[in-house]
């Protein structure tokens, strides 16, 4: 019997490689007495020169994959582990009070890592204090005879096992050699699933305890398209997955032709298709998916990579590359969406006990409005370089919304005053997330240029349940006939004042909803890029006066989400 | 014994990139090198100890050196505080 595990398939495509286990290693140790004080000094000075030898591989690759700015983080690690004050205090500590190296390195460390953590007025220097424990971890790494993971020194094909990956760990991650990856946590819509199909890996997360099931090196095969991990698998089942894994390559093949098509349903109808990217690296992927517009840009990354505030010049380089490249096609770019489970380093907020519903993503902007307004310079400033839309996110109010408006305007009247050029056709619309929004949306339609639903975020809110909450994870019901009637307020709405509707959540590339959402008359469909193709497949098949009629009957005669995804069944066979 | 005197512009003060080029720039020279802020003295070589002042914008800081090649450093110190911007 092959071991079988089931997860939430995250992310489409079939792998077959050894596991890479992205896990912290027990660093724990006992702090000991010892009177050979010669040869605790030479352990420590073999554990700094082994990690030396391995930050350097790593900041080498850093350079390689990252770019040299990004890698000079590592400079300052790889100083501290030959800072002449630390190595001196560990060794008169080793020296002085006869102990073993682990708890010297620890105690040495401890200083410095509480004066920085106690600069609270500079957040930069007490961030600076996580550098330190890091680079301790992997001296203590090498005292303790342990394996640190670093996977930007991956070489070899690797499915990479985690209890969760955060941006930055994904940022780490060599395309060329991470075939796909199995988290512990997470679900459809967390960073890491986002992630994986963005990077057009297979991917399964929320497997509850993948990381106790196998060990380092394991063979596994990832199924992502059932959601399904077989560990150990045998011959037979290697054969009939690399069988399957060749089919789904060739249906991606097929699915290929159509990149340079227009989407169109068979009765004729024109549809938007577009990709969300998070970087401007991710435009690759937009290109090769054959993307007919950026849907939404997800700015917040800029913050997120960066160890301060990014300046005006530097977004504005991010926003112009995306709009040159992009050409005449729109281009959304939604403004920082920071807070709910993104979080900065640099802007010190405080913690919340219900993050989604706080201090996040326009409320912020509103309330720090220099940095508000630095996005919205960068933004107006780029403008002239493609098709530019601007959307505000977590708007709940006609207030915000025009709050929001009277700045970017007020900064579009400034720097033409300084002479600066502006387009005048950019378009200004909201992120429909927050129920509140939804219901009056016939008032925002009069005000907005366009609308696009965030269904990740507006399913939450609707069903009241939290999505990184597993036990709640039931509630995440896209076919509900209460979010399908939200939507079609929203669309409605926007047709009413000769406005367009478009959707960026996950539902919008969902194969059960698009027959659903194109029936109600979405204007625009942007996802994941590596589902475009896919769903520009499906939309040739689907009549849109009959998904109308499906949808009417989806919205009227169902009771329930079950119900919705049957009738959708018996439409589609 | 060589002194001098820097008045501190940059804006981030001395942290991060700025602080790993001066203890780079004071581990080529053999001389003990000193940099004092506040009444507080740490060694230049030691990033540790250089980023522990957090020395801000406007602060007034003495570097000071000591040892055979301690002309040569002061200079070259004061070449990489002018070149990154750090002071004047």
């Amino acid at each position: 019997m092959v071991d079988v595990l089931k997860g939430i398939a995250a992310s489409d495509g079939i792998a077959i490689a050894k596991t890479y286990m992205l896990i912290e290693p027990d660093l724990t140790f006992t702090k000991k007495s010892v009177e050979d004080s010669e040869s605790e000094i030479q352990r420590i000075t073999d554990a700094l020169a082994k990690a030396k030898e391995e930050l350097s591989l790593i900041r080498e690759n850093a350079a390689k994959s990252l770019g040299e700015e990004e890698a000079q983080v590592f400079d300052a690690h790889l100083m501290v582990l030959s800072d002449p004050d630390l190595i001196g205090t560990v060794e008169s500590n080793i020296k002085d009070n006869k102990v073993n190296a682990e708890s010297a390195l620890q105690e040495a460390t401890d200083t410095f890592i509480s004066i920085f953590e106690g600069m609270e007025d500079n957040p930069y220097m007490q961030e600076r204090a996580a550098d330190i424990k890091d680079v301790r971890k992997r001296v203590l790494a090498h005292l303790l005879g342990v394996k640190l993971p670093s996977p930007s020194t991956i070489d070899e094909e690797v499915i990479v096992i985690a209890h969760d990956l955060t941006p930055s760990d994904t940022a780490q991650l060599n395309r060329k050699y991470v075939k796909a990856f199995v988290t512990d946590i997470g679900g459809r819509t967390s960073h890491s699933a986002i992630m994986a199909r963005s990077l057009e890996i297979p991917a399964i997360v929320g497997s509850k305890d993948i990381t106790s099931r196998v060990v380092d090196g394991d063979e596994i095969i990832v199924d992502g398209l059932e959601g399904q991990v077989f560990i150990k698998p045998d011959a037979d089942t290697i054969n009939t997955y690399s069988v399957k894994a060749e089919e789904f390559e060739n249906q991606k093949a097929e699915w290929e032709k159509l990149k340079e098509e227009d989407t169109v349903t068979a009765d004729g109808k024109h549809i938007e298709l577009a990709a969300n990217i998070g970087t401007p690296k991710d435009l690759d992927g937009v290109h090769n998916n054959g993307a007919e517009a950026v849907g939404l840009y997800r700015t917040e990354f800029l913050y997120m990579d960066s160890s301060d505030f990014p300046t005006e010049d530097d977004q504005y380089t991010a926003y112009k590359t995306v709009l040159e490249s992009m050409g005449e096609k729109p281009v959304v770019v939604r403004t920082m969406d920071i807070g709910g489970d993104k979080e900065l380093p640099y802007l010190d907020l405080p913690h919340e006990m219900n993050p989604f519903l706080g201090y996040r993503a326009i409320r912020i902007s509103l309330n720090e409005s220099d940095m508000f307004r630095t996005q919205l310079r960068a933004l107006l400033r780029a403008s002239v370089h493609g098709n530019l839309r601007i959307m505000f996110p977590m708007i709940a109010t006609l207030g915000e919304f025009r709050e929001a408006k009277a700045i970017l305007l007020e900064e579009k009247e400034n720097l033409i005053k300084d002479g600066v050029e502006v387009s005048d056709s950019i378009q200004v619309g909201i992120m429909i997330e927050i129920p509140a929004a939804a219901v009056i949306a016939d008032k925002f339609a009069k005000e907005v240029d366009f609308f696009s639903i965030g269904t990740n975020d507006l399913i939450q809110y609707t069903m009241a349940a939290d999505r990184m909450n597993e036990r709640v994870s039931y509630l995440y019901q896209p076919y509900n006939p209460s979010i399908l009637r939200l939507i079609k307020n929203v669309i409605d709405s926007a047709h009413k004042e000769g406005k367009w509707a478009g959707m960026c959540g996950e539902m919008a590339g969902d194969q059960t909803a698009v027959p659903l959402l194109l029936g109600l008359g979405l204007d625009e469909f942007s996802m994941s890029a590596s589902s475009v193709l896919k769903t520009r497949s499906l939309m040739k098949t689907l009549d849109s006066t009959k998904m109308a009629e499906l949808a009417d009957r989806a919205i009227n005669e169902c009771d329930t989400a079950e119900e919705v995804v049957g009738l959708v069944e018996e439409y589609l066979k | 014994m060589e002194k001098r005197e820097f008045h501190i512009v940059a804006e981030t003060g001395i942290h991060a990139r700025p602080a790993t080029l001066l203890v780079q720039s004071a581990s080529k020279y053999n001389s003990d090198i000193n940099l004092e802020y506040k009444g507080k003295s740490v060694n230049l070589k030691s990033i540790m100890g250089v980023m522990s002042l957090g020395v801000g914008q406007g602060a007034d800081v003495t570097i000071s050196a000591e040892g055979a090649d301690e002309a040569e450093a002061i200079s070259g110190i004061a070449e990489t505080m002018k070149k990154e911007g750090l002071s004047e």
